[in-house]
């Protein structure tokens, strides 16, 4: 799976670099979030951009990397899904549970307010 | 076959990597449809949706008969009537027995059959001597 990251600040922003988050590769982007909670990381920051399409799967391993944010006292928000994408999360419910933000520098800056 | 039907019947391996493959012939379907009077782009990744949630099934449930197992998915759009039909070899299992997701509760899991349900007008999955057969329906107006 083709994830490119960086840090700005003290926010880890991980771009999934993929037209499809699924049951195929999901589980890549599973492992690399709880590896930064693992490692110490506070603030994690999940960029969709480039995702057009996103299964159970997807979403799944999204809710994982949420549990693990809660469990290490840290946070895991959303930035720049496509409007599909976004439909998504509100058939399942769980744009109640993500913050989710237009674009990345939102995010950023909602992070250190 | 009659002029007005449509039948794509596919094996592929049951291998995750083909997941996209499936779905995008879903798309190019939902895009062909000329009296489809929604929006089909949503029509578009509803099926490429489902047909992926319906062979991740396929790929869980499979035997263990053949290492290298195939999927086999039919599409028939007959006239405004489109029905999937996903088969697996494996030990199946009754949908009726899976709940919907506890929105209270934040799972990883269970939500495939979910949308599948939500996105289709009719889902049933039956048992035969030799293998399961996942069918959704959808009437495309």
């Amino acid at each position: 799976m083709n994830l490119a990251t960086e840090t700005r600040n003290d926010v880890v922003v991980i771009y999934v670099k993929e037209e499809r988050l699924d049951a195929h590769n999901s589980t890549e982007l599973k492992s690399a979030v709880q590896k930064l909670f693992e490692d110490g990381k506070k603030n994690v920051l999940v960029d969709l951009k480039d995702v057009r399409f996103i299964d159970s799967s997807g979403l799944g391993a999204l809710v994982s990397g949420f549990k693990n944010a809660i469990s290490h006292q840290g946070n895991l928000k959303l930035s720049s899904l496509q409007s599909q994408v976004k439909s998504m999360f509100e058939l399942t419910r769980l744009h109640r549970v993500f913050e989710i933000f237009p674009s990345t520098m939102e995010a950023i800056e909602n992070f250190q307010s | 076959m009659e002029g007005n039907t449509i039948e794509v019947d596919i094996k592929v391996p049951n291998k995750t990597r083909y997941l996209s493959l499936i779905g995008k012939i879903g798309e190019d379907i939902a895009r062909e449809l000329e009296k489809f009077s929604g929006d089909k782009d949503t029509l578009a990744y509803h099926l490429n949706l489902v047909l992926t949630e319906a062979m991740v099934n396929a790929i869980k449930h499979a035997g263990p008969k053949e290492p290298e197992k195939l999927v086999r998915i039919v599409i028939t759009l007959h006239h405004e009537d489109l029905t999937i039909r996903v088969y697996d070899d494996g030990q199946g299992f009754d949908i009726n027995s899976i709940p919907a997701p506890n929105f209270e509760e934040l799972e990883d899991r269970g939500r495939g059959i979910f949308l599948i349900r939500t996105l289709m007008d009719s889902v049933c999955y039956r048992k035969s001597s030799t293998e399961n057969i996942l069918e959704m329906k959808k009437k495309l107006s």
